[in-house]
This record gives structure tokens, sequence and C-alpha cells, in this order.
């Protein structure tokens, strides 16, 4: 039976509540909200705070809509809210995308963004979906709120910027008019962590490509990110052969390691084909959305 | 701590420790075994149940969490003595075979039935991608929610009310 070591359990009512537990308790506590990252660490002791201080009461976190010229999405919102949500699927299908292949419905019902955000796995799909679109990150702390870049969240494995008495409580994407997206996953079994993943959106204008975001996961790319393969497509004309030259570029800079999941060569051979194949549906989305930017969005 | 959580409709108040896993709440404190304690990784699916009214494993859920809310176990599907829809569904179609998934399968289900009355195949087969059944009955477990779909849409049309919004 595996059963997590003994520890202390606080309810937070409020956000600032929450803080002011994180600083009662010190660096041995630790925020829960769905816990299927935690639970089953602090099961196999990987994880073993003294005291867990529960957010899922925090209604405050869970807000998920537009604000302005932004997307803003609460830490607490459950991954099955975000694929639910029709706002986001118009403006980001990268999000819905990518949220088909985590996990699986139940545990979706559970799992939070913020969670799998500051689990920090270098496998997390939602980590390269937030790289790709370049959210803002929005961490609060005893002294106020700051903002991170998301690509400067991640700071390694398992580790991000959110220092101890720290809570991040939302996520804010700028919302790119005409810009399309898309996520691609190669799993082993429904539910399973990739093997590789990408995801990238692109915002064309006058026939070439304004700006390029792109996403990976699970094969080592620094900050879930692949900067040359953006760099080389921006001012591009979209098409088969920069797609397919952008993927080249990004499975040259990524860095995987070879695992029960697979070997080197296979899973760069992957991180390629998975930008190529998610810029040319960004691609697509993009030209489907022209209209929409048209009608004045 | 001390926590009250309501089971199946009924406030249950218990000591447990923080560390107490809600799968292990249901059957060692509150005797309600239908609950299956499965793989404990939040993999299989067997200890699914409903935390206000939305399936979750109960093997990845701190008991002290659910203090305040409400769980519906696989004893709390029947009402008044009468089998729910899918319970006979899983009758009906040879849904079961060891049994071991059948809970979570039904609690997954209902609550599917609850927001979508009729799903076809792909769509049930989705909903519980969560979830093994060791014997691979999978063909029958489908057909048990189809034929429970079919059976509340019957009843509805013979205007003895449907099972949705009596279970929100």
């Amino acid at each position: 039976m595996q059963v997590p070591a003994r520890f202390e359990y606080e309810r937070a009512q409020s956000v600032s509540h929450a803080l002011a537990l994180l600083d009662r308790h010190g660096p041995e506590s630790r925020v829960i909200a769905g816990g299927h990252s935690l639970l089953p660490m602090m099961k196999l002791r990987l994880a073993r705070p003294e005291v867990l201080i529960d957010i899922n009461d925090l209604a405050e976190l869970s807000f998920l809509g537009v604000e302005g010229d932004e997307l803003v999405v609460g830490a607490l919102v459950r991954h099955a809210q975000l694929l639910a949500d029709p706002t986001v699927g118009r403006f980001f299908p990268i999000f819905h995308d990518a949220e088909r292949v985590i996990a699986d419905p139940v545990v979706r019902n559970r799992g939070t963004v913020g969670g799998s955000l500051c689990q920090a796995d270098p496998s997390e799909d939602l980590s390269a979906a937030f790289a790709a679109v370049r959210a803002t990150a929005v961490i609060q702390g005893p002294d106020g709120e700051r903002e991170v870049p998301i690509r400067e969240f991640h700071r390694g494995p398992y580790e991000t910027a959110v220092e101890p008495g720290e809570l991040l409580t939302r996520l804010r994407v700028p919302l790119r008019p005409g810009a399309g997206s898309a996520y691609e996953k190669v799993e082993r079994r429904v539910g399973d962590w990739p093997v590789a993943a990408a995801g990238a959106q692109l915002r064309l204008d006058g026939g070439v490509i304004a700006e390029a975001g792109i996403g990976l996961t699970a094969v080592g790319a620094e900050h879930f990110a692949a900067p040359g393969a953006e760099e080389y497509l921006t001012g591009r004309a979209p098409g088969e052969e920069a797609f397919a030259e952008a993927g080249r570029i990004a499975a040259e800079d990524c860095n995987p390691q070879a695992d029960q999941r697979g070997p080197v060569a296979y899973k760069r051979h992957l991180a390629g084909e998975l930008v190529r194949r998610v810029l040319t549906r960004a691609a697509g989305r993009a030209a489907g959305r022209a209209g929409d930017r048209q009608a004045g969005e | 701590m001390q926590i009250t959580v309501t089971v199946n409709g009924q406030p249950y108040t218990r000591d447990v420790e923080p560390r107490l896993l809600l799968v292990h709440f249901l059957r060692d404190h509150l005797a309600l075994t239908g609950t299956h304690w499965g793989c404990d990784t939040s993999n299989c699916g067997a200890c699914v149940v409903h935390l206000d009214a939305t399936p979750v494993k109960s093997c990845t859920v701190l008991a002290v969490m659910c203090d305040g809310h409400e769980v519906t176990t696989v004893e709390g599907l029947e009402r008044d003595g009468e089998l729910d829809a899918v319970q006979k569904g899983f009758a009906e179609c040879h849904g079961l075979q060891c049994g071991f998934c059948t809970p979570g399968m039904m609690l997954t289900a209902r609550w599917l039935l609850d927001n979508d009355p009729d799903p076809d195949e792909g769509r049930i087969r989705e909903t519980i991608s969560g979830q093994l059944c060791r014997c691979t009955g999978y063909e029958n477990i489908v057909r048990a929610v189809r034929w429970a779909a079919g059976h509340e849409a019957g009843r509805a049309a013979a205007g003895e009310g449907a099972r949705e919004g009596t279970r929100t």
C-alpha cells in the first residue's frame, strides 16, 4: 500500500491566507491543488513536505476568460475546464489539442494548469504549449505580484521561478488576431507522458510569417522552446519547405535523453517531424481565421 | 483532524490523519468496500468515485480535502431500491467479468450520461480511457453504457422522468 509520510494539513481560505501559511510554515511546506503529481511523489517519498497547504477553495484562482487583449488562465483552472472552454478553443486551439492528450478525462477533472507548470516535469505538455504562445506567469508573494515570461519560468527539471513563500496565481496569454496554433504528441499509450510533443503558433502578415512560437517537450529543449527554428521562420513565406527546415533546426537544437520511451535518434526524429506537422496545422488554422481579422476581431 | 464528508447523501464525521487517502477513508473507515483499490498510482481507475458530482481517482485525493464536500460511491448509485440505468446496463449486457473495474467504470459512465445522454461509441471509449479492464471486456462495457443511454431515453419518452436533473 502506498501512503504518504506524515504531514500537517492546512486549508487556505484566500490567496493572502495561503501566502501567510507559506510564510508561517517555511520551505518545508508545499501547496497542493489537484495533487496528481505531488501525491504520487509523496507516496514514493520523492517529495516529503511537512505541511500541505490546500488551495482548492481559492475560487479567485479559477478564473478563465478574456480580459482586454489577453486570455487569463487562473492557476487553479482544471485541465477539463481549459479543454471545455469554447473561447480557449477559438483563440488558442493549441490548448485544446494539448489537453485532449494530457492524462485521461478523470485525471483532467482534478489536475490544474498551475500545478502542471509548477511541477516543472521536463515532459510536461502545457509547459510547451504556454512556451509556444509566449505566456506570462503571474506570481504573488508577500511583497505583491511579479511577472515572469514563461520562457524564464522553468529553471530546470522540477525547478521554477516560484520562490519559497510565493504562489503562481495565473497565466496571461496575449491574443494575436489571426494567429493559428496547434499541438501534437506521440505517446506510447493513452494518458502517458509524451515520447515527444510539439506546439506551434503562427501569425501571418502580408503573406509572410510575422511571428512564430514553437514549444517542445520531453526532448530536452531549453525552456521548452525552439528559438532557432522560430528565428528561421520569421519573415519567411509559410510552406512545406520552410516548415520542414524549421523542424530540422528544432530537432538539431534539442537535447533528448534515451530512456524507456525511446533512443535519442528516434526522439530527435519525432521532434523534427512534430514541429513540421504543428507548423503546417497552425498555418492552416491561421488562414482559416484571416476572415475573423477582417471582421474586426 | 476531524472531517465531515457527505457520502451518498449521508454526512459522516470522523477523525483521520491528513495522509489518509479518500479510497481508504471510504473502505476502511466507512466500510464502503464497493470502491475498489487498485493500482495506487491514478492509472487504473478502479477507485473512481464522484467528488461534488465529478469523477475523480480516490487513490490520489486526500480524505481531508473532501471535508465539507459530497462523495458518491457505487453504493449510492441505486435509488429507492432500484438499480441505476447504468447498473442495469452492465447486468443486461454482461458489462463485467471479474468485476474489479466495474464500480469505477459505472461512476464514470453515470457522469458521462448526466452530461451527454446519447454518447456514441467513440465518446464512451474516450471517457473511460483512464480506466483499465484487465479482463479486456471493453466491448460489453461500451454496450452497457449505450444500453443505459437508450433505456433512459426510452423512459424519458414514456414520461417517467429522465435521470438528468436529479443529479447535478
